[in-house]
């Protein structure tokens, strides 16, 4: 009988054995995978610094002359067309200009003349900050939301939801940012409308500060996650193995917790990592409603003052980030899905 | 009483009783008073087509119905309980602990993120309140008595490392966790290949000998029924349209669509034979006909008699049939075996 050939207890191996070969082979498939979406990330990176560095090379005419603009002198265009090394052959420009980028140096604005990365590093923080905290909102309002409504399908709280997300989604940022100080700051004193302060100067004032801007960027991408969410929950939950889990005894908070969720996941965390990169744009205009100076008012400005050297430094900084935060989804996924490990 | 091999007389472990499912709003009576039982240590094949309600009336011992259909009528009663009017609590105890469930297709019917080792323990977890170490160890056990070798290593594998043999293996593994007193198993071979169904069909047959396991199997081969069962409930469009042992099913068939199954199964060893098909197909929910069932694809169709509404019949002991015709003894088939 073959239960006997194979399923005799002298095939079994001494325990501890294979384990620790299994736990071997799952550690190299892990790293091979992140080196592998490391290498990615990096040949994206590369190709959109070529893209950055041609957006100089492709104003039409003298980029030179058009950066300094119609009322500059025949010495500042001189001036301008050194700094940015326009005399030298294309390729060695961008040899230049790409080595300097991988020892941290982005060069200087042509306006303040202090060094690009310097800028951006002061102007981050409150971008980081305010970008993070809208991501917690959306997860934790968008994600409970969507949970509800999934597992409710059709009662009062999936109807509520479902209506409060295709506000959410219809709304613009920078009006819910209106309407939230006009709500919260102006006929309720309670927060402040405008500003931000560092962390230093006390956790109170400065989640006083955080919160509307925060809320304001946040509420569309928890209307986004809390549709998907309904979806994937709704879909997860007619699944066969949801049926063989509730066929061994499973309900409640164990259904929910170790056979819904953890697939329903899935295609949350893309969806999450696609709006991450249309929050920092999101950034911009929230950070001007609520009078922040930030990245997003830095590249504003760097472009009404067509400063090319800063916008190429925020365009590469936010490639940086985007591709940061999709290798972070691609890493999630390994470790929610376990298919994707040895993919 | 007793039943058609004329095993001893004892109360049912679990007994069906004109159990009625309705679609509401398309079609009620989707599967209608169907009546049945499994008895300690028996098997008992659930058989037919596709789409004539015999998975649906396995799904409905366990509570576990789609949410489009409802139960409308009838009682199930397992160890004496009724399982239809019993607490969501006393539901859930028995889900998984005295009966346990066995899925086709295993690869859809596994968590696809959870490792094989805690889908198996979580049963015990879950029933016997083990610690998750323990319930692993205990996993690891039965994973061996279901024949997968190299039990700890694929305590910690994933489904979709596995074959699907393997996979079937683990659902059976997690369905006997807590030693139940009877296992369903919803064509638990339909999904894989020949030779493995053979392997998987010899582990059941092990596991109910040595744990005296009473079995429904629902299936719509009749090589796995003359293999496996003991008894056999033919249903056909939500009916049952005959109920007996398999010898007298395979003997002496006491429903025209019996023996017409009987009759579409091909024959080894003659090569190039018109193969039988029952002609037409079995009508869909909402279309089934007033009369017999299975009136419209009949043969031996009789309008006087078929157009009616049949009852169910006790024409030998312990076989019953749907058909009047031979409930009256103007139809006498024909067996695919002759004895």
């Amino acid at each position: 009988m073959w239960i006997e050939v194979v399923g005799g207890s002298r095939h079994v191996p001494a325990p501890g054995s294979f384990v620790s070969a299994h736990r071997w082979t799952e550690v190299t498939v892990s790293a091979r995978m992140v080196l592998r979406r490391l290498g990615g990330g990096l040949l994206v990176l590369w190709l959109v610094s070529i893209l950055t560095f041609l957006l100089v090379q492709l104003i039409p005419g003298d980029p030179a002359e058009v950066i300094a603009g119609e009322n500059a002198t025949v010495e500042e265009v001189a001036r301008i067309r050194t700094e940015l090394g326009l005399g030298q052959p294309v390729l060695e420009q961008y040899l230049n200009w790409f080595s300097g980028i991988l020892r941290g140096d982005l060069g200087d604005s042509l306006f303040t003349n202090r060094s690009v990365a310097t800028t951006i590093a002061e102007a981050a923080p409150p971008t980081v900050v305010i970008t993070t905290m809208a991501i917690l909102v959306a997860v934790v309002i968008g994600v409970t939301a969507g949970i509800a409504a999934g597992l409710t399908q059709g009662s009062w709280i999936d109807r509520a939801v479902s209506a409060a997300a295709t506000l959410g989604i219809a709304m613009p940022s920078f009006w819910l940012a209106m309407v939230l100080v006009s709500v919260f700051a102006l006929t309720n004193p309670w927060l402040p409308a405008t500003g931000y302060v560092d962390v230093r100067s006390g956790f109170g004032v400065w989640l006083s500060h955080v919160i509307l801007p925060s809320t304001a960027l946040g509420l569309a991408t928890a209307a986004e996650l809390a549709r998907h969410t309904r979806g994937c929950v709704a879909d997860v939950l007619t699944r066969p193995y949801v049926r063989t889990a509730r066929a061994r005894g499973a309900s409640g908070v164990w259904l929910i917790r170790r056979h819904i969720l953890r697939n329903a996941a899935i295609p949350v965390v893309t969806v999450l990592g696609l709006q991450t990169g249309r929050l920092l744009g999101g950034a911009i205009v929230v950070e001007a409603v609520f009078g922040i100076s930030g990245l997003g008012s830095l590249a504003i400005n760097s472009v009404l003052q067509r400063d090319y050297p800063m916008i190429q430094g925020y365009v590469l900084f936010s490639a940086v980030v985007v591709v940061a935060i999709n290798l972070i989804v691609d890493l999630a996924y390994g470790w929610i899905n376990p298919k994707v490990r040895t993919a | 009483m007793t039943t058609g091999q004329g095993q001893p007389v004892g109360e049912p472990l679990l007994a069906v009783e004109g159990l009625t499912i309705d679609l509401p709003g398309r079609q009620p009576g989707l599967v209608q008073d169907v009546t049945f039982e499994v008895r300690k240590g028996r098997a008992v094949a659930l058989i037919g087509e596709s789409g004539c309600g015999k998975t649906l009336t396995s799904m409905a011992v366990l509570g576990l119905l789609p949410p489009a259909v409802r139960v409308s009528a009838g009682a199930i009663r397992f160890d004496g309980v009724d399982l239809l009017r019993c607490s969501a609590r006393q539901l859930r105890q028995i889900r998984g602990g005295p009966v346990g469930m066995v899925f086709q297709e295993p690869m859809s019917s596994l968590n696809p993120t959870m490792t094989v080792g805690d889908q198996i323990a979580e049963v015990r977890r879950l029933h016997l309140k083990e610690r998750r170490s323990v319930a692993l160890r205990q996993a690891r056990e039965l994973l061996t008595r279901v024949g997968i070798p190299n039990a700890d290593r694929r305590l910690r594998s994933y489904p979709h490392e596995l074959s699907g043999g393997m996979q079937q293996r683990v659902m059976i593994a997690a369905a006997i966790a807590c030693e139940p007193k009877l296992l369903i198993a919803d064509e638990p071979t339909t999904a894989l290949d020949v030779t493995i169904q053979a392997e998987i069909l010899e582990l059941l047959r092990d596991l109910r000998d040595s744990l005296e396991l009473a079995v429904l199997l629902v299936t719509h081969d009749l090589g796995v029924v003359a293999d496996f069962c003991d008894d056999v409930v033919v249903m056909y469009a939500g009916h049952i349209a005959e109920r007996t042992s398999v010898d007298e099913l395979f003997y002496r068939p006491r429903h025209p669509y019996s023996s017409a199954l009987l009759a579409s199964v091909p024959q080894s060893g003659r090569a190039r034979t018109k193969l039988n098909v029952i002609a037409g197909r079995v009508p869909s929910a909402g279309q089934f006909p007033g009369g017999c069932r299975f009136e419209p694809r009949c043969e031996h169709s009789v309008e006087s008699v078929c157009r009616l509404p049949q009852a169910d019949t006790a024409v030998d002991d312990g076989h019953r049939t749907r058909c009047g015709r031979v409930a009256s003894g103007d139809l006498i088939l024909e067996g695919a075996v002759r004895g």
